[in-house]
């Protein structure tokens, strides 16, 4: 909220605890995706854990300038494709090849249909729904996959009622360090941001 | 774009100068009149954001909201009265429903092409028209889906269709075509519907944070589901987004080709070809290009987003236009040189009794429509002019709708049987849920206009040179967007429009 003003060298670990407790984080503004990715790598290697940059859009090797690692999405992804594509294959052959009952909330029965000569287990004619229930299974799986990962919906979140940071959708570049980083100490994590060319820090509040 | 101010590295392209020239080793602006992200993200918010709208849009909406009407007394008076209404006879059963329900299918198919096919072949230019593309695809997928839940008669038993537990102990035949379609249709709908909405939760944020008013702060913030631009949120997002258009890619492939098969797997004359599929994806992505040029042009002219949707974004699409516009035309010869290099007499007959017989009216507005127009497009005289391309994109989408008519009608009107052979009249209410669907197309289309953002205003902003952390003006130490300075200095800047930024209290 307030513009972070250089505290004198003398704050006492007492006060700087009690600053922790009303206090989210800092956050600092860069002028364009080149200096945040600087910042980025520099922050990284000061060896801060809790920390984010924040940009209107996805800015090309910022993942690797901060450490990311590689997202195991795609591992979920293709657990669901393979499941989407075996339900599919079940589902198929049971309603239309057998007739023995399952429990499937209700019990339910098998209907074998002979149709136009055809074999009562016709693999061939099952693909398309097969291939149809692996797409749709894999495309939800990836959507809200990415959305729990991310642990959004988070319609409430401190920096959100930060003001200025709006422009973090629109034009600006931040990085945010929280106060729970082991690191994080308010005079010194502000300085640090500064020397990184940040245009400004501000003390984002809980 | 000139040598020098490619050397410079940081002038902007001039608004409305002609991107649409090929220059080796020079890529060509895709975002005109800035270079400045600030100004993107206001031209696209100002639509939403602005209290008033073109009077064109009402004029549109209207004449959308009367369609709408006339669609709604014609299902009802459907519902109500029974299939006997429609013009269908022994042994035309399929006519207008299904006819409409492919061409809505197929509309929808550029929209998928554009968001993921494109994607994956990192086809830049797509940024600027993917988001109403996309919303093209949802909204023509929900006009083709109340043709075939309309056509089977007993409205109230649709569920039918899907293989839920019932007391009849009795469920789906998944060996026919049919099925296969509703669930390729389905799917489609749904994967469209969350590919969009994933590609829409940025600019969500973005309208979210500049919201003024109580009520666009709750419904675009809840929509937004708190996105905050995160770095950590966007890996996440990146890697789901190329997913979902991996994913997307051979669906948007398998949906027309199940349609197809719907026909293709009978045994009638004229439907019963193994060119099906590919020609029906082929024909599926010119509709759809059409539309997309169709909705484009009127679209950036009154929302003044002819800087975002430039002349090389159209000229793209209309190369589109012709390569696909030239699948089909070989499609059909050889559809012709198949019926006689089969030596089926059945196969023969139909062909010839397409170009001649008692359809052979729309058959010739098809082929002129769909091959012989488009070929003007070879000219980039016609591909750069407004006028041109809208009227040729108009003669597309009459044609495609032609198309289906052909291989539908008249293909079931002669069958083996000269005894059963009929002619099919469209009836009022034909006509009226025809035209009734463009109406609900239309409202859609306009609502989507009027409340979301129409482009991509993250993705766009990702494909101009300043978004690239390496762009040699940064090396420069050319501070691009840090503080209140919009201009930059080069011979267009007079050019920009000044934009204020509306919000108080903002350094």
């Amino acid at each position: 909220m307030t513009t972070f003003a250089t505290p004198s060298s003398t704050t006492a670990p007492a006060s700087t605890e009690t600053s922790v407790a009303q206090t989210w984080g800092l956050v600092a503004r860069f002028a364009n995706p080149a200096e945040l990715m600087h910042a980025a790598e520099a922050v990284r290697k000061a060896g801060y854990r809790y920390w984010d940059c924040h940009s209107p859009f996805p800015v090309h090797g910022i993942d690797h300038a901060m450490g990311i690692s590689r997202t195991i999405l795609p591992v979920v992804v293709f657990g669901a494709g393979a499941a989407g594509c075996t339900l599919g294959f079940l589902l198929q052959s049971f309603t239309n090849s057998y007739d023995f009952s399952i429990w499937a909330m209700v019990w339910v029965t098998g209907y074998p249909f002979l149709i136009s000569g055809k074999p009562l287990l016709s693999f061939p004619a099952f693909v398309p729904v097969m291939f149809e229930l692996t797409i749709l299974l894999s495309a939800l799986t990836t959507a809200f996959g990415m959305l729990a990962f991310n642990q959004l919906p988070e319609l409430y979140h401190p920096l959100l009622k930060h003001p200025g940071f709006g422009r973090a959708t629109d034009d600006r570049f931040f990085i945010s360090i929280e106060a729970r980083d082991p690191q994080f100490l308010r005079s010194k994590t502000g300085e640090f941001l500064k020397s990184l060319g940040a245009s400004s820090v501000e003390v984002v509040e809980s | 774009m000139s040598a020098s101010s490619s050397m410079q590295g940081n002038t902007v392209p001039a608004s409305g100068m002609d991107n649409t020239i090929e220059s080796p080793g020079q890529r060509a602006p895709l975002v005109l009149g800035t270079g400045d992200f600030h100004t993107v993200t206001n031209q696209v918010c100002r639509v939403t954001e602005h209290p008033s709208v073109p009077m064109a849009w009402y004029v549109a909406f209207g004449v959308s909201l009367m369609l709408l009407g006339a669609l709604g007394i014609a299902v009802n008076y459907l519902i109500f009265t029974g299939v006997g209404v429609w013009g269908l006879n022994n042994p035309v059963m399929w006519a207008f429903d299904i006819t409409n329900f492919v061409f809505w299918v197929g509309i929808g198919h550029a929209g998928t092409l554009i968001s993921a096919i494109l994607f994956l072949f990192r086809q830049k230019w797509r940024t600027g028209i993917n988001r109403f593309a996309e919303a093209m695809t949802i909204f023509a997928v929900i006009c083709a889906g109340i043709f075939p839940g309309i056509h089977v008669g007993r409205v109230w038993f649709a569920y039918w269709l899907f293989p839920i537990p019932n007391q009849m102990e009795m469920w789906p035949q998944f060996r026919s075509p049919l099925l296969w379609d509703v669930f390729a249709v389905s799917t489609y709908f749904t994967v469209s519907l969350v590919f969009w909405y994933i590609g829409l939760i940025p600019d969500l944020a973005t309208l979210r944070d500049r919201a003024k008013g109580t009520i666009q702060q709750f419904a675009y913030g809840l929509f937004a589901l708190g996105w905050r631009g995160s770095a950590r949120h966007w890996h996440r997002y990146e890697v789901a987004y190329l997913l979902l258009a991996a994913l997307a890619t051979p669906l948007v492939l398998s949906v027309h080709s199940v349609v197809s098969f719907d026909f293709a797997v009978s045994q009638l004359p004229g439907w019963h070809t193994t060119i099906f599929p590919p020609y029906f994806v082929a024909g599926a992505i010119f509709s759809g290009f059409a539309m997309v040029v169709t909705l484009a042009v009127p679209a950036r002219e009154l929302f003044g987003l002819k800087d975002l949707i430039t002349m090389r974004h159209l000229d793209n699409m209309n190369k589109v236009i012709l390569v696909t516009g030239c699948m089909v035309g070989y499609a059909y010869s050889m559809e012709f040189f198949i019926a006689w290099y089969s030596g089926a007499p059945y196969e023969q007959f139909t062909f010839i009794n397409r170009a001649f017989g008692q359809y052979w009216w729309a058959y010739w507005i098809m082929v002129s429509c769909n091959v012989i127009t488009p070929q003007l497009f070879w000219f980039k005289k016609v591909r750069t002019s407004i006028p041109a391309m809208f009227v040729l994109s108009l003669f597309v989408n009459v044609g495609m709708w032609f198309e289906r008519y052909v291989i539908i009608v008249s293909s079931l009107a002669n069958d083996f049987l000269p005894t059963s052979w009929d002619e099919f009249i469209p009836t009022w209410v034909d006509i009226a849920t025809m035209l009734g669907a463009f109406g609900l197309f239309g409202v859609l289309f306009l609502l989507f206009c009027r409340y979301l953002p129409m482009i991509a205003i993250a993705e766009v902003k990702s494909v101009m040179p300043e978004a690239n952390p390496h762009w040699e003006g940064y090396a420069k130490g050319h501070a691009h967007h840090g503080g209140a300075h919009h201009g930059h200095g080069g011979a267009s800047a007079g050019s920009q429009p000044a934009f204020q930024d509306p919000r108080p209290g903002q350094p």
